[in-house]
C-alpha cells in the first residue's frame, strides 16, 4: 500500500446460491496513522445495488457517489432500475477517462437485477471483471486464502456469513492496514440487508478459543 | 423502410425497423445517428437499446432542430418497430415536432386518415390472432388507398430474435388475390341476403 492512501483495506464479495455476500473492514489509514476506526466502505447506491471502496478514500467516495447519481438519473429516465452490468460499466468508463492521472480505486459493484445476482470488480485502470468471488485492498491476499479454502457455491446462508466474517477477520489479523469491524451485507432477490457489524478483535479471540 | 441495426454480437438480437415518410434525405441522417446511438448505448451500458429508448433519442434529436436557429426541422414522420430485450413487441411513431407515441397499430403518409379509419374498425384480437390473418389485415388496409393492388405494396415481418423477413412480390400478389376472392364472396352473400 502506498503511504498517501487513506484506505488500507480488505473488502470481499462472493456469489453463492442465495445471492451475494459483501464483507468489508472499517479501518481508514493515512500511512501508519489510523484515521478512522469505523470508516464506512460500502456505499448503498440503491436498495438493489452496493459498491465497495478500497484505495484512496477520497477517490472512492467521490466517484461512487457520482455513480449513484447516474444510476438514479438512469432510473428516472428509463423507468426501470439500472442493471449491475450497466452500473459497473459507467464506473469503469469514468475510470478509463482519468486513466494515468493518479486515481486509486478498487471497487466491487454488487447487485440483483433482471439477470439475477451480479458482481463486478472495477478498478482505477478501467479494469472491469465479472466473477463469482473478488477481494480487494491490501489484505486481499489473506482474505483470498480463507475464502478459497472454504468457498462452495452451495453454501447455506449462515455458512456464507461465517466465511465472509472469517476471511475479513483473518485478513485484519495479519494486515496492518485493515481492522476495526466487519460490515457485512447480503444481497438478496428483494434487495440488500445489512447483516452485522462485528468487532474483529472479538472474532479473533473466538476463533482461537474454538481451535483449543 | 430502412434497417437501423440488424444483429448484435453475442446473444442480443434486435432488428429495428424504421419506416419513414417525407424527405428521405433527412431520413438517412436520422437513421445514421440512431445507428451510432444504438452501438454507443451497447458500449456504455452493455445492454441493447429498448425501442422506447431509441425512439426517445430520435424524438429528442428532432425536437432540438425545432428550437435552434439556422436549422429547419426534419421533414420525417417515422414508425419505429422492434422487440425489447424481454421479447415484447413495440411500435412507436415520431413526427417532425419531436413528439413520440406508442401504438398498437398506426399509419403514416398522405392517405393515412382513411387507412387509420379502416384499422380502427378492423384491428381486433381475432384479426391479429394468426400470422396469416395479420398479414391479410395489413394488405387489406393498404389496398384501401393503393391504386393498382399488389404491385405497389411492400411488406415485411419482424419476428422475435429473427432477422427481418421481406415478402416477395409473388407472395404479396397471392395474398391480394385471396383477399379479393374473400371480398367477392362476402359481397355475394350480402346480395343473397338482400
Amino acid at each position: 500500500c502506498g503511504i498517501k492512501l487513506a484506505h488500507g483495506t480488505t473488502t470481499l464479495a462472493f456469489k453463492f446460491q442465495h445471492g451475494v455476500v459483501v464483507a468489508v473492514d472499517s479501518r481508514a489509514s493515512a500511512g501508519s496513522y489510523i484515521a478512522s476506526l469505523e470508516a464506512n466502505k460500502v456505499i448503498e447506491i440503491n436498495p438493489y445495488l452496493l459498491g465497495t471502496m478500497s484505495g484512496s478514500a477520497a477517490d472512492c467516495q467521490y466517484w461512487e457517489r457520482l455513480l449513484a447519481k447516474h444510476c438514479r438519473l438512469y432510473q428516472l429516465r428509463n423507468k426501470e432500475r439500472i442493471s449491475v452490468s450497466a452500473a459497473s460499466k459507467l464506473l469503469s468508463n469514468m475510470m478509463c477517462e482519468y486513466r494515468g492521472m493518479g486515481l486509486s480505486m478498487g471497487s466491487m459493484i454488487c447487485g440483483w437485477d433482471k439477470k439475477g445476482p451480479g458482481l463486478y470488480y472495477v478498478d482505477d485502470n478501467g479494469t472491469r471483471l465479472s466473477g463469482p468471488m473478488f477481494s480487494t485492498g491490501c489484505g486481499n491476499t489473506y482474505a483470498y486464502g480463507v475464502m478459497d479454502s472454504g468457498y462452495r457455491p452451495d453454501l447455506s446462508v449462515e455458512e456464507a456469513y461465517d466465511l465472509g466474517r472469517r476471511a475479513i477477520a483473518h485478513a485484519t489479523h495479519r494486515d496492518a492496514y485493515s481492522g476495526g469491524v466487519v460490515n457485512m451485507y447480503h444481497m438478496k432477490e428483494d434487495g440488500w440487508v445489512k447483516v452485522e457489524k462485528t468487532d474483529v478483535s472479538q472474532l479473533i479471540h473466538q476463533y482461537l478459543e474454538a481451535r483449543q | 423502410y430502412c434497417l437501423i441495426n440488424k444483429e448484435y454480437f453475442c446473444c442480443c438480437n434486435i432488428s429495428d425497423n424504421y419506416d419513414s415518410v417525407g424527405l428521405t434525405a433527412d431520413a438517412r441522417i436520422i437513421i445514421n445517428r440512431a445507428r451510432v446511438e444504438c452501438q454507443s448505448h451497447k458500449l456504455t451500458v452493455e445492454d441493447p437499446v429498448t425501442v422506447e429508448y431509441i425512439t426517445r433519442y430520435i424524438a429528442t434529436l428532432k425536437q432540438r432542430y425545432t428550437q435552434s436557429n439556422g436549422r429547419r426541422p426534419f421533414g420525417i414522420s417515422a414508425l419505429i418497430v422492434g422487440f425489447d430485450d424481454d421479447g415484447s413487441p413495440r411500435l412507436y411513431q415520431t413526427d417532425p415536432s419531436g413528439t413520440y407515441h406508442s401504438w398498437k397499430a398506426h399509419v403514416i403518409g398522405r392517405n393515412a386518415k382513411s387507412v387509420r379509419e379502416f384499422l380502427e374498425k378492423n384491428y381486433t384480437e381475432e384479426a391479429i390472432a394468426t400470422d396469416k390473418e395479420a398479414i391479410k389485415l395489413a394488405i387489406r388496409a393498404l389496398l384501401e388507398v393503393v391504386q393498382s393492388g399488389g404491385k405497389n405494396i411492400e411488406l415485411a415481418i419482424i419476428r422475435r430474435n429473427k432477422p427481418l423477413q421481406m415478402f416477395s412480390a409473388k407472395d404479396i400478389e397471392s395474398q391480394v388475390v385471396e383477399i379479393e376472392k374473400e371480398r367477392e364472396e362476402s359481397e355475394k352473400k350480402k346480395k343473397k341476403s338482400i
